[in-house]
């Protein structure tokens, strides 16, 4: 379990997450990154940028 | 074998592609590129093989020339990522290798894009040539918009927005055709159906399968080969001449795919990127 950095909710984050990935805080819907799988560490996630995609 | 994924935020294609891996028992590194410090006096880097998947095709880019030019095989290479990442480059190499793609010019000035614009016939699509996502696309129905449009690209957009991408509009049945290539393979399409023109499923297109005719098949290996061939997502327009490419994606996103085809896209890609790693070992045994 992680705290969202915005509104401090409990985000459940499944045994197979990644560092890197982005999770929606089910409470206030901020976009989060795991910035650590272990402790788990949640950061807000980086904004679109012009040049991503696929 | 050395494998590396270069990537940056996950995205649920990572996670499966990750998981293939791990699957296979293959060892891999997890190359952020947000945590990457290139020495450009470098010569060597101990890999077979980098699976690429950033987010950032500007990243992507400037990373792949340096890892293929000190001899780091890549999915895909530079020169894929430098075609497809530049819908102004991939039109030029669809053209020149004879792939129907829609009518598109290009026009430097405001005044000469509304000449452009007016030429090609209303309605147009003004595309930015690097933009993914559907991101700054815009129909343009009449003189009036193309005016104001093109006065906006020069006053905010930054350099890159001064380059005109104009392209024929193509009247699509509520749906466009977005076809996965490996290799010399399509391994399967979907369409993407939305009520607006532009059907990206990251704008809301929902996606359905589409069986891969021969058709579809040949124009989709054959548009894949023109940009310099690997793992390759080609989106097409079907038009009452036949199918047309409009692009092709060299960081293919496929997590609505994967259900409705029923083919494990993240395990094809793999197994290639293991070829690819496969044929690089064999030649460094040979050194």
């Amino acid at each position: 379990m992680a705290k969202c950095i915005e509104c401090d909710a409990d985000v459940k984050l499944g045994s197979d997450v990644e560092t890197g990935e982005i999770v929606d805080c089910p409470e206030c819907g901020t976009e989060l990154e795991v910035v650590n799988s272990d402790p788990l560490e949640l950061a807000r996630a980086p904004e679109e940028e012009e040049d991503w995609g696929e | 074998m050395k494998l590396g994924v270069l990537c940056s935020i996950i995205r649920l294609e990572e996670k499966l592609l990750f998981e293939a891996l791990r699957q296979r028992g293959v060892e891999f590194t997890k190359i952020d590129d947000r945590e990457l410090v290139l020495d450009m006096h470098q010569s060597h880097y101990d890999y077979d093989v980098i699976l690429e998947r950033c987010i950032n095709h500007s990243r992507a880019l400037h990373t792949l020339k340096i890892l293929n030019d000190r001899g780091v095989r890549t999915v895909n290479t530079w020169e894929v990522a430098n075609t497809c990442g530049d819908k102004l480059l991939t039109t030029n190499m669809l053209v020149k290798h004879g792939v129907p793609t829609p009518r598109t010019y290009v026009a430097y000035t405001p005044e000469s894009a509304l000449a452009a614009i007016e030429r090609l016939g209303y309605p147009v699509v003004l595309k930015p040539a690097v933009g993914s996502w559907g991101r700054l696309l815009a129909k343009v129905n009449d003189r009036d918009a193309a005016e104001a449009l093109l006065e906006h690209k020069q006053t905010l957009g930054s350099y890159h927005h001064s380059t005109f991408y104009i392209q024929e509009y193509v009247n699509k049945p509520g749906r466009d055709i977005r076809s996965f290539v490996v290799g010399d393979q399509t391994i399967c399409a979907i369409y993407r159906s939305a009520g607006h023109w532009i059907t990206n499923t990251a704008r809301g297109g929902r996606a359905g399968n589409c069986p891969v005719t021969s058709e579809l098949n040949d124009i989709s290996v054959r548009a894949a080969k023109a940009v310099g061939g690997g793992v390759l997502a080609i989106d097409l327009f079907e038009t009452d001449k036949g199918l047309t490419v409009n692009e092709v994606n060299y960081t293919m996103e496929f997590r609505n795919s994967i259900q409705v085809t029923g083919v494990p896209i993240h395990e094809k890609v793999i197994d290639y990127a293991l070829k690819v790693g496969e044929q690089a070992e064999v030649a460094r045994a040979c050194r």
